[in-house]
């Protein structure tokens, strides 16, 4: 399916191209447009598509839109697609995704943990349901405007990290597997955003200009603590705070509002900074403790995915991301059943968060990852 | 213009609108850079234009049997059935001779919507009548909801979505016998009845051009002479005063040329239609069991519609997937914006929320044949396996 290649740039001149029918998951944005536009430069028969997403609902007479399905966006999107000269469709996905990324998200929080929604929409919403309706229009490949590469070896694919380290998202595309990796194009993972950027004005796409925005895409502003006090009040009743020796040094807002390792806004005053140790949703305590005390050795994660396809059989040296914008940290990792995972660092780690991804890497390659449990081995 | 692998492009979405054949635009030409003038004007230039304005009124006057100051010319469809609406409701305000319209649940929105806007902003009252689970009305209900105060009832010829035609000459009887103005949107019906305003008791026609050959951006109303209408579009006076702006000559001419060669191919279109439409339900109802339906009166139908709902299907995602395969449709639950609503129309046959959201509507034109309709045929089962397929992996 997948011409092997060694050279990093992955979409290659070829006849063959003009056979192979590519769906493009179109936001309005720089990145996945200039995808479509390399795609279609490289003579695929290319398909636009832009999912409709759940907005919150309206309030009053205004409806509520999330920052990414905006009207604006969508108008966006299948302008670029008109420039393109490719079709454009929306595919009405809301309710899907409420379900498998936004109630999850929600859910997780009340239990105490800190989940992060692009992992579970990147498994469920992008690759898997989008994926499915592609395969089922005919195509051979979904594209997405992520910054990541695909390499083909003899040993199978790889999930490499994008040529801009700065823009890498490997860490959101562990859950993917052989099967989809064969079936993915990621056009700008070969490009810093720069050179993007200046792509999208050589194509002559209306996207050039676009500030991009870093926050959950199904709010509204960018603002997780009034999502959460809206759509999960009651689980986000004040309680107490204590530290790990039991004392209680001042009272909380509610767990959701909290993240391990957090230090500002805590309203404790001991004469030492105190950081979010842990969360105990069961009895509603927020427990701190000293940066020391926040740092852990080890993880156990879930939901573990390995790209190869098959777990090392025994312990592996690694490094290990504990959060998006975290640095890696040198590590061991040990296979378990049930699809988990030990992971021990090197050193203490700070920050250690339940529902956060554990991202492991060998050198370039993203070689699996999983979800931080509440709970250590 | 899109560069697809697949090179078959069928459009089965003759019921949105049609492409307009060479004899209009050849009609239309001299209009834009010869005959240019402003039909309102005293010189020789808008007494030219002026000409091809009232050739394009005396034509379609005498192809549906009425006089020529009955035809209006206005902006699109949609606009003819706002001022019948508001042009009649205002007018009986103004002389005080009722308050109260009646309408189906199956219009069009350019009379649902604008009914609920003179209820709502103008204190006018509004019957909807329901309807069966073909989309008929009852007579009886239309009958007993007829009061005093009445002045108008709009009921549409055949509806849009689903294909049904209404008892429009019974209808139309009934509101002459009660002294009440019947309008009837014939929007989707205009080329397929055998006009003679003369004899059918109509008060008001509305026609759109372009589901008929013709252009788009004209439409037209028909509004007996002794019917006073308010009009929405004030100025200068043009149509003679009810509705302003200067005269579209081009269109107008497109409009008449349009009109005529679809009434006169009516019957032979009729029969082409028909044999494409049965072809298409037979084939369909024939490939699903009863995860499929076939929506509105099996037989009591415009020649060219036939529509479908698929149980626990999104009408959206169907007419996408038949895009990318080819062929192009419509759904009563579609939208450009991914935010696809229930269809109101089957909602209003009764349909259960399984059923809702599932529309798939195919009206045929003078392009389609045979083999085109043995494509869908082989092709929509598929899709709609596989979109099933999607709903089960995901689940």
């Amino acid at each position: 399916m997948r011409q092997p290649h060694q050279n990093p740039r992955a979409i290659l001149a070829n006849e063959e191209n003009s056979t192979r029918r590519v769906v493009v998951a179109m936001s309005g944005g720089v990145d996945s447009s200039v995808a479509a536009g390399l795609l279609v430069a490289q003579d695929f028969d290319v398909i636009g598509v832009m999912m409709r997403l759940y907005s919150e609902p309206s309030q009053g007479s205004e409806t509520k839109h999330n920052r990414c399905c905006t009207p604006d966006q969508m108008a966006d999107a299948r302008r670029v697609a008109n420039q393109l000269n490719i079709p454009f469709y929306v595919l009405d996905t809301q309710e899907f995704f409420f379900n498998t990324v936004v109630q999850p998200f929600i859910d997780g929080h009340v239990s105490g943990l800190t989940p992060n929604p692009c992992i579970a929409c990147n498994r469920s919403v992008r690759f898997d349901f989008l994926l499915k309706h592609a395969l089922a229009l005919g195509a051979d490949y979904l594209a997405t405007g992520h910054y990541a590469r695909v390499s083909d070896t003899a040993e199978g694919y790889q999930l490499k990290k994008a040529i801009d380290g700065d823009k890498d998202q490997s860490y959101v595309l562990h859950v993917l597997g052989q099967y989809e990796l064969a079936r993915v194009i990621f056009p700008v993972g070969d490009y810093t955003k720069t050179e993007v950027r200046e792509l999208a004005s050589q194509l002559g796409l209306p996207v050039a200009l676009k500030s991009e925005s870093m926050d959950l895409c199904f709010l509204a502003d960018g603002n997780y603590h009034r999502f959460l006090v809206e759509n999960a009040a009651g689980s986000l009743q004040p309680g107490p705070i204590i530290t790990l020796t039991g004392s209680e040094i001042g009272q909380h807002r509610g767990l959701g509002h909290y993240t391990i390792g957090q230090r500002k806004g805590l309203g404790v005053s001991v004469g030492q900074p105190m950081f979010v140790v842990k969360k105990d949703p069961a009895n509603n305590i927020l427990i701190l403790g000293t940066r020391e005390e926040a740092s852990k050795k080890r993880l156990i994660a879930q939901r573990v995915n390995w790209i190869a396809g098959n777990g090392p059989t025994a312990p592996i040296m690694a490094e290990v991301k504990i959060r998006y914008r975290a640095n890696l940290v040198p590590a061991i990792i040990t296979a378990l059943d049930d699809n988990k995972a030990r992971v021990v660092f090197e050193k203490s780690v700070f920050g250690i968060t339940a529902g956060q991804g554990a991202v492991f890497y060998q050198g370039e390659n993203c070689i699996g990852g999983g979800i931080i449990a509440d709970e250590v081995i | 213009m899109h560069k697809q692998s697949n090179p078959l492009q069928i459009y089965l979405d003759h019921g949105a609108t049609t492409p307009v054949r060479t004899e209009v635009i050849d009609a239309m030409l001299p209009y834009w850079t010869d005959v240019y003038g402003n039909p309102s004007s005293v010189h020789r230039f808008g007494q030219l234009a002026r000409k091809g304005l009232q050739y394009a009124r005396t034509t379609i006057a005498e192809l549906i049997n009425c006089r020529t100051n009955e035809i209006i010319f206005v902006g699109c469809g949609s606009e003819s059935d706002n001022l019948a609406l508001r042009g009649v409701m205002w007018a009986a305000r103004k002389f005080g001779i009722g308050n109260h319209l009646i309408t189906s649940a199956i219009e069009h929105k350019a009379v649902l919507d604008t009914a609920s806007q003179l209820r709502d902003l103008a204190g006018f009252d509004v019957s909807i009548l329901p309807v069966d689970e073909f989309g008929q009305i009852s007579l009886d209900d239309l009958t007993s909801s007829i009061r005093p105060d009445t002045v108008l009832i709009s009921i549409m010829a055949a509806n849009n979505e689903i294909g049904t035609v209404q008892p429009i000459e019974e209808i139309g009887a009934i509101a002459q016998e009660r002294g009440v103005l019947f309008h009837t949107d014939a929007i989707q019906a205009a080329a397929m009845l055998d006009w003679d305003l003369n004899r059918m008791p109509f008060d008001l026609v509305s026609m759109a051009p372009h589901k008929f050959y013709g252009p788009k951006g004209i439409g037209i109303l028909y509004a007996r002479q002794d019917i006073e209408l308010i009009s929405a579009l004030t100025g200068g006076g043009q149509e003679n005063g009810r509705r302003a702006g200067t005269e579209n000559v081009a269109f107008a001419v497109g409009a008449a040329v349009a009109l005529r060669l679809a009434l006169e191919e009516r019957q032979e279109n009729t029969i082409h239609y028909q044999a494409l439409k049965n072809q298409l339900i037979d084939g369909i109802i024939e490939s699903f069991s009863d995860d499929c339906r076939l929506t509105g009166h099996p037989t009591n139908r415009l020649p060219n519609n036939a529509s479908f709902s698929f149980k626990n299907i999104s009408g959206n995602d169907l007419i996408f997937h038949l895009d990318v395969a080819g062929i192009s449709a419509s759904s009563g639950s579609a939208c450009l914006t991914g935010d696809p609503e229930p269809s109101r129309v089957l909602k209003a046959i009764g349909l259960s929320d399984e059923w809702t959201k599932g529309g798939l509507r195919l009206t045929v034109g003078k392009q389609n044949n045979e083999d085109q309709i043995e494509y869908i045929l082989k092709v929509l089962p598929d899709i709609v396996n596989r979109l099933r397929q999607i709903k089960v992996q995901i689940a």
